[in-house]
């Protein structure tokens, strides 16, 4: 398959929160947000509750794919940063460990160089985190332990899902 | 590829809806919407031109409940269905789950049905896909028009393989929540072996 599927545990969530926690303090951000590259969201932080983050998760990855779409025409891999500039509010898009998307979203209280400065160093603590993550995953599936919770799903489980 | 969150346990799953130009994909997801309780649904995205033609995508993120203790999110997007927009077709079909593929019932659109099944098989090939082995269903849409190709050719034509397919009018909701069900109990069931 062109992407593994991507699978969250619960000490690295607490780990990538903090991360992001930190960044909202230390960049003066209102909401900071993770995507899986194929538009769902892993988490958020901030003033989250005032957005559509669903949403934002999904046209942010659609962005992504677009704008890596236009780097392969002019011969790049890929941009690594996207930045978008509103009247009040700007965000800060980035790619982290190749295949998470980090949103920035701030305002006048704080400045694109910070949020560039701070996102860095955010940016190789999470891509560590995802690197665990990944070997997680893989010493999971190479000892063949399996706590998947559908293993045992019948098709009443999911005839139940849409009365 | 779905997306496990043991520590808020949900599971996301992305559905992609293909097909011809006007064959009716941003119906299907109009449909469902307007019958999905509030609580269950998010905002429907779409992103068309002015003659409602869709420009890059429709997404509706559906929350249809839980199983065995994790919340279960299905994500629905739409591709442009008009043949210049291969580029955004196959950025969509990123990660995907399971397909949907729309056909125009309609005599003078089998061509374009055709052009535009062989056009799912090559692009989600370019993603590493397998047409064949991922979770996919056909459905037959408009259903209510005049000058009606019959099941028996459709199929033979265009699901020469024997997935789940199902008669639709998107307009008036016949055949789109079946669609989406099968689609989805793919999915699940695929997920189920891990």
């Amino acid at each position: 398959m062109a992407n593994p599927q991507m699978v969250m545990y619960d000490e690295e969530f607490q780990q990538i929160n903090a991360v992001i926690e930190k960044l909202l303090r230390e960049a003066n951000a209102k909401v900071i947000f993770l995507v899986d590259k194929n538009g769902q969201l892993i988490t958020g932080c901030g003033e989250t509750e005032r957005f559509d983050t669903t949403s934002l998760a999904s046209l942010t990855a659609g962005n992504i794919a677009a704008t890596g779409g236009l780097a392969k025409l002019i011969g790049e891999k890929e941009f690594s940063i996207l930045f978008h500039e509103g009247e009040k509010d700007n965000l800060h898009i980035s790619i982290v460990a190749g295949r998470v998307i980090l949103v920035v979203l701030f305002d006048s209280r704080s400045s694109l160089g910070l949020v560039r400065l701070r996102v860095k160093k955010a940016s190789e603590e999470l891509s560590a985190i995802f690197g665990r993550l990944t070997e997680k995953a893989a010493e999971k599936e190479k000892s063949g332990e399996s706590d998947f919770p559908f293993a045992e799903i019948t098709d009443d489980d999911i005839d139940n899902l849409f009365n | 590829m779905s997306f496990i969150n043991y520590a808020s346990r949900e599971i996301n799953c992305k559905i992609v809806y293909y097909g011809p130009g006007l064959c009716g994909k941003t119906t299907n997801l109009q449909y469902v919407y307007q019958k999905t309780a509030p609580e269950a649904k998010g905002k429907m995205i779409s992103l068309a031109t002015e003659t409602e033609r869709t420009l890059f995508f429709d997404f509706l993120p559906l929350a249809l409940g839980e199983i065995r203790g994790f919340k279960t999110r299905f994500h629905l997007y739409t591709v442009p269905g008009q043949v210049f927009y291969d580029a955004s077709r196959k950025l969509i079909l990123k990660g995907v789950d399971g397909v949907v593929f729309v056909a125009d019932s309609q005599e003078e659109r089998m061509d374009a049905n055709i052009e535009s099944v062989e056009n799912l098989r090559i692009n989600l090939e370019e993603q590493g896909y397998d047409l064949d082995k991922i979770p996919y269903v056909v459905q037959y849409n408009k259903r209510d028009l005049p000058n009606l190709v019959s099941v028996e050719e459709l199929r033979r034509e265009l699901n020469p393989t024997g997935v789940p397919d199902f008669e639709a009018c998107a307009t008036t909701g016949e055949g789109v929540f079946e669609t989406l069900k099968a689609v989805a109990k793919l999915i699940l069931h695929d997920l189920k072996k891990g």
